[in-house]
């Protein structure tokens, strides 16, 4: 093993244990807000071993979009629907929690083994490297072109889906507006999960 | 470095986002662990990428593709998140039956 052969273990070292480490306190912390924050690390942990895996134009996208756009946007979403409230509890939660433990713990092993015991077909040329980029944008203008531009128009889709569905329905103060400024909605009621669960149980 | 090495990690990546998927009472954290997921499997294709296919590199191709489609679904999620927050008044997952029976 050279010089090279080592930093990059050691850094993949370094990569996988604060990824999977900062994955494992996303799903387990009870305080909503440190898991958003962890998510920014375990995002930016897999840029990092993109890196490692001679793709520098999507490690630099995996930031972009990942830590820039999804991870505040996520933030956000715990602003706006922070309400510190206790879930009631539910019967037989630890059975959920360990069943679900034991699946998980089976489809690792079931993955693992199929991933050891394949034979891959490496192919042992040179990594395509910085020229990456140019041979991603020829895939894009070429046999992926139907592809990037579906994503454009679905990309323009849940933007405007994301928009209608995110609306508050009445303006607050609709009174102080002329006709022609108001919404066309009618105010819907609170459907109150506690109406619901008390005409439930009625 | 071997391709086995990030294919086990990005195996242990997804199991922990469906375990984070099944027990998570609190609706944003079954959107983090959905992201969890599609990190998991973009790392699979770009280790796939790097090992099996380095001169054509369709696999961050496709990378590109879930990181954009990953970004539509996030903003969709949400929304939804934010529209029954307005009419249920909690984010427990435990409560959206609505579609139940």
């Amino acid at each position: 093993m050279n010089l090279a052969e080592g930093v990059q273990l050691v850094s993949f070292i370094i990569l996988t244990v604060m990824m999977l480490g900062a994955a494992l306190a996303v799903v387990l912390t009870p305080n909503i807000v440190y898991s958003a924050f962890l998510l920014g690390a375990v995002f930016s942990a897999m840029a990092g071993l993109y890196l490692l895996l001679n793709a520098s134009f999507v490690a630099a996208a995996q930031i972009l979009v990942y830590v820039g756009a999804i991870n505040v946007l996520i933030l956000f979403a715990i602003m706006l629907v922070n309400k510190r409230e206790d879930f009631a509890p539910v019967k037989y939660a630890w059975t959920r929690k360990i069943v679900t433990a034991a699946v998980c713990g089976g489809l690792f092993l079931l993955l693992g083994t199929t991933i050891i015991t394949t034979p891959w077909a490496i192919d042992s040329t040179a990594a395509a490297g910085d020229e990456a980029i140019y041979i991603l944008g020829e895939h894009f203008f070429t046999d992926f072109l139907l592809p990037f531009e579906l994503v454009s128009v679905l990309l323009l889709m849940a933007l405007i889906g994301a928009i209608v569905l995110a609306r508050r329905d009445i303006i607050p103060d609709g009174d102080a507006l002329g006709d022609d400024l108001k919404l066309p909605e009618k105010p819907r009621e609170l459907v109150s999960a506690v109406a619901s669960s008390e005409s439930e149980s009625n | 470095m071997q391709l086995q090495y990030f294919l086990l990690a990005a195996a242990a990546l997804f199991c922990i986002g469906v375990y984070g998927l099944v027990t998570s009472r609190n609706a944003v954290r079954v959107l983090m662990s959905i992201e969890l997921m599609l990190n998991a499997v973009n790392l699979n294709l770009m280790a796939f990428s790097n090992y099996l296919d380095p001169a054509v590199i369709r696999g961050q191709v496709f990378t590109v593709f879930v990181i954009s489609i990953a970004a539509a679904e996030a903003a969709v999620g949400l929304a939804i998140l934010l529209s029954i927050y307005r009419n249920r008044d909690t984010v427990d997952m435990e409560q959206f039956n609505l579609l139940k029976w």
